[in-house]
């Protein structure tokens, strides 16, 4: 439910396809599966000297040098085996390469630079003809024209700051795409001219995801891939399964499996807080987890969360672990009633919890909250798990050092 | 209203959508801190229009409920406020609509996941117009004392404890709406309470953003310091540091930027909000809270402090004299809805309704305990539905066989019967399907289709009271009753009915036992005798047949089957086939599109005489 980045080649294909200016590109996406022995019949430009890149939601692929350049199909082939057969290191991350595009190699003298942006009350246009991997050390020759919202980019705008008539019919027509498709970032960078006309060697492109909903026909089956590094594990795959299935939202992600504090908390705000504070008292390397659940989700969806959880939690026996069961004071999500899931879960896993020396800290409020809290201290006392609990006279990450305070 | 104020005592609103819960909420807010008129003027409900009922104190007032905000607007001019509950698809067109209605001025927009081109166009109108927004999704705002939007602040008894019922000494914003209360809340045990906080939405623009609050808290006098929760991602907590050094913001600021654990992450992570993501440096949480400090904001260590510092701040303007403690009157009660009192098991309530066959409040339908998924399995049919229906339980197999067999020799009897003829006329007058197969049913009785169960009740009489077949019959005659199910109009002895063939073979060899059959057949021998045409006919033999389906086994006590008996279910069975015929001769005459029926004068006897009339005493 936001912006979200999608591959190179999507980018490009939407462009071309929706574009009102005369355009032509030749590129192949090599997907993880894709028979690379069919491509070359397929597509008569592998033939020439090509360039090769891996297609995945990572920056500054120049600069990682993970670009390969004027070379021949069979060349790019063995490039794109070898990069793809293990997880790469790019800056701090750690990944998979999956998806490569290849595209014809086409020399050229001068770069130029595109890019537009949206802002609160503008679309912003970022031209240049000092463009390529050294834009920002010429970020002063970047010319900034600012469209308003309802408005739309005129040819005549781009000509007063670069004089160059096919630039600026071009990114007139780019930014009709733009706003037509629900982009919310595209940068084109390099962008060449060659006998007349424009091509787009390097793009990175955002989409609006909220606007999905009324550009199926236009988007496509274009897809939205996690960011270059989040490999999920299958525990945050189902849970992403469970949260695209409803209207609720249910986030998880785990940072450190073996890690001792756990947190299972209501609300997208509130979620982060208590990560923050957990990491800001200095217990950051502790943190197992991140995760909420908000939007009103019914009993089996707090109760599969719960559960997967509390499976994470209890599967490597070591020191004494912490349950931190958080959230704010709800404006209308009945609490006793979110609660009944995680006590189904939390019964379920009794043995569990007991063996991995678990303790439990509640702290919310909000309608019902009093009941929520008297059931989950109850089911405390039924199954022999230390669980306590504190509502809205506590400030709400007071639980946080109560638990590590009592734990050291 | 003072210009620094978006709403206030005598601020009404009128609310998109029908969200009686937050209308409620909303009044019972009103009443508690003593406004005179209650916050929500008029609802606007695309699919419905009429009244509203609620509560305002102790008594229920009505809302008046409009299809469209044009109309809500014209009628209800005072109400400035529009609180958007529409759906992510249809907010921007009506919260669009809204800022071109000139009696609106505050629009606060509470769905999440609206496209941003179209928050921004609205952002664009509204400053094009001097409105404000909030939103998009939040919850709202409140203004302690006067003003509450929707849901925020939840129930009375949180509204109570987060002091929100006067106003007190500091402003608050925040983006989260589930915060916001949370922050309402470390104000009031820390401090005084609030004045006014405002949720300005977890979205990337928010229709209106910190400073654009913070600069009003800044004009109002009442207002002694500031709270607010920033968040990772964006650039607007900059705004505020250069509205600082411009002078622009001088009362005290306690602010501390969320999102600080995103260090702890390698890769770039979305949060809850659609606005919360890890990025550039300078939008994490940790550059922002730093640039804050710097600028001279209270920023705590960790949120953990916060209540701390707004302790700190709070006794510091106090012994300054800047802030006074007030009294504070004592508050109302609002009285307990039925349902919070149910669920809170104050109460107990009788119910009006019992129903012991069916249970639609799962998953699935259940039927006399039986899931319909469960039904499917078994491959049951309708007369075992008419089992568990009609009769509780299950039945055997002969017996849900018997059933279907009568629903299928009763289906029609031919266009020239009484009930399917009158279904035809009607239908032919142009009426609907339900009216015209009414017009079939209601001529089912005593003498057409309804005899069943009263030969039911009279064979089973005779034969449980031991009287002979010529004993019942002389006891009939005595009475001057004929003997329902006795007797046909065209069949006889000579031309038997085959349909009471078919019925009668049935049970003799699929029931256990034929004991009323047998006796009916006796009785038929001495009938037939005085005059061909007195044959057990169809109905009487459904009903000696299901006097021996009752009586076979230990399916049902005697007890129960006499109940069945004088309740009358006998006559459902024809009802439910007939049904079925009727509809067919009614679609019938729809599919020829035959005309308004009109009996020829040539087949009626006008037999009319004049009595004449003359006025009394002339």
């Amino acid at each position: 439910m936001a912006q979200r980045g999608i591959r190179e080649a999507e980018a490009k294909k939407l462009i071309l396809d929706h574009i009102d200016f005369p355009l032509e590109h030749d590129m192949v996406l090599v997907r993880p599966h894709s028979d690379i022995s069919e491509l070359r019949k397929e597509y008569p430009f592998l033939e020439g000297r090509l360039v090769a890149k891996p297609d995945v939601l990572v920056g500054k692929r120049g600069k990682h040098k993970l670009v390969l350049l004027d070379k021949t199909f069979q060349e790019c082939i063995e490039w794109i085996e070898k990069k793809r057969s293990g997880p790469v290191r790019v800056g701090p991350v750690k990944g998979d390469l999956t998806h490569f595009l290849i595209e014809p190699f086409i020399p050229h003298d001068q770069e130029f630079y595109l890019a537009i942006q949206a802002d609160r009350d503008a679309d912003v246009i970022y031209v240049s003809d000092h463009g390529g991997i050294h834009v920002e050390e010429n970020w002063e020759k970047v010319r900034e024209i600012r469209v308003p919202v309802e408005e739309t980019l005129q040819e005549e705008q781009v000509l007063e700051v670069l004089d160059h008539p096919l630039i600026a019919k071009f990114a007139s027509a780019l930014h009709k795409v733009f706003v037509d498709l629900d982009f919310v970032y595209l940068e084109i960078n390099p962008m060449i001219i060659v006998d007349d006309k424009i091509k787009m060697l390097d793009l990175v492109a955002k989409l609006d995801d909220t606007a999905a909903y009324r550009n199926r026909e236009k988007w496509g089956d274009v897809v939205f891939p996690s960011p270059f590094g989040t490999t999920l594990t299958p525990e945050e795959r189902y849970i992403n399964e469970l949260d695209s299935k409803t209207g609720a939202s249910l986030k998880l992600k785990i940072l450190n499996p073996e890690g001792s504090i756990w947190t299972m908390v209501a609300g997208g705000g509130a979620s982060v807080v208590y990560a923050d504070t957990i990491v800001d008292l200095g217990h950051g390397s502790e943190l197992a987890n991140y995760g909420e659940y908000s939007g009103d989700p019914n009993q089996e969806l707090t109760y599969e969360y719960a559960k997967t959880i509390l499976d994470l939690m209890t599967r490597e026996k070591g020191k004494p672990k912490i349950l931190l069961i958080g959230g704010g004071i709800a404006n209308f999500t009945d609490v006793a009633k979110t609660f009944t899931g995680i006590i189904q879960a939390l019964k379920e896993f009794r043995e569990k919890l007991i063996e991995n020396r678990v303790t439990i800290y509640v702290r919310r409020g909000g309608p019902n909250y009093k009941d929520g809290l008297a059931r989950m201290e109850e089911t405390g006392k039924t199954i022999g798990i230390p669980i306590h609990v504190y509502g809205p006279e506590t400030h709400m990450t007071r639980i946080i050092s109560l638990a590590l305070g009592g734990n050291q | 209203m003072n210009d620094f104020d978006l709403y206030d005592k005598d601020s009404q609103a009128i609310v998109f959508g029908s969200q009686v819960n937050a209308i409620q909420r909303m009044l019972d807010f009103d009443y508690l801190c003593g406004r005179q008129t209650p916050s929500v003027a008029a609802i606007v409900n695309p699919i419905r229009e009429g009244q509203v009922k609620v509560f305002f104190s102790q008594h229920e007032i009505q809302i008046n409920e409009y299809r469209t905000l044009q109309r809500a607007a014209a009628e209800h001019p005072n109400a400035h406020v529009l609180i958007n509950f529409s759906s992510h698809r249809s907010a921007y067109a009506t919260s669009r609509a809204a800022l071109e209605t000139d009696s609106i001025k505050v629009v606060a927009i509470i769905a999440e996941g609206i496209p941003e081109r179209d928050t921004r166009k609205l952002i664009a109108l509204a400053r094009e117009k001097g409105k404000t927004i909030i939103g998009p999704a939040t919850v709202g705002g409140i203004k302690a004392g006067a003003f509450k939007i929707g849901n925020t602040a939840g129930k009375t008894d949180n509204i109570i404890a987060a002091k929100l019922l006067w106003p007190g000494s500091v402003g608050v914003v925040s983006k989260s709406g589930g915060l916001s209360n949370e922050l309402y809340n470390i104000v009031a045990l820390n401090a005084d309470g609030i004045n006014e906080g405002v949720a300005i939405g977890g979205d990337r623009w928010p229709g209106s953003d910190y400073l654009e609050h913070l600069l009003r808290f800044e004009k109002n006098p009442d207002i002694k310091f500031m709270v607010a929760l920033g968040e990772i991602g964006g650039r607007d907590e900059y705004r505020i540091i250069d509205a600082i050094k411009e002078g622009l913001l001088t009362k005290p600021l306690i602010m501390w930027v969320t999102g600080t654990c995103a260090k702890v992450f390698t890769t770039s992570v979305q949060f809850g909000h659609a606005g919360a993501a890890s990025g550039e440096e300078e939008e994490s949480a940790q550059a922002k809270n730093e640039a804050l400090r710097e600028a001279g904001v209270i920023v705590p260590d960790s949120f953990d402090t916060f209540g701390d510092k707004v302790l700190e701040i709070y006794e510091k303007l106090k012994i300054e004299g800047t802030i006074k403690e007030a009294e504070r009157p004592a508050i109302p009660r609002v009285p307990l809805t039925l349902t919070e009192a149910l669920s809170d098991g104050l109460v107990r309530k009788p119910t009006n309704f019992t129903c012991t066959i069916s249970d639609d409040r799962g998953d699935e339908p259940i039927y006399a305990g039986y899931k319909i998924s469960e039904i499917l399995e078994k491959g049951w049919g309708l007369g075992d539905i008419i089992s568990l229906l009609w009769f509780r339980r299950p039945l055997p197999q002969f017996a849900t066989k018997f059933f279907e067999l009568v629903l299928v020799v009763s289906a029609d009897h031919g266009p020239a019967v009484s009930g399917a003829h009158n279904a035809i006329v009607a239908a032919r007058a142009g009426k609907d399907m339900v009216s015209s197969l009414a017009s079939g049913l209601l001529t089912i009785g005593p003498r057409f289709g309804g005899a069943i169960n009263d030969a039911a009740i009279y064979f089973k009489e005779a034969k449980d009271s031991g009287l002979t077949p010529r004993e019942f019959i002389n006891s009939m005659k005595d009475r001057g009753i004929n003997i329902p199910g006795i007797g046909h109009r065209v069949k006889s002895v000579q031309n038997p009915d085959k349909r009471v063939e078919i019925l009668s073979d049935f049970a003799k060899s699929n029931f256990p036992a034929t004991v009323y059959l047998d006796y009916a057949r006796e009785v038929e021998k001495l009938t037939t005798e005085k005059r061909g045409n007195l044959i057990l006919n169809v109905d009487g033999c459904i009903a000696v047949a299901f006097l021996d389906l009752l009586a076979s086994g230990d399916v049902f006590t005697d007890s129960e089957a006499r109940e069945i008996v004088n309740l009358g279910y006998l006559n459902g069975f024809f009802i439910v086939a007939r049904s079925i015929g009727m509809i067919g001769h009614i679609m019938d005459q729809y599919r020829m599109k035959r005309g308004l029926y009109r009996h020829p004068w040539d087949d009626i006897l006008y037999d009319v005489k004049r009595v004449e009339w003359e006025e009394p005493g002339e």
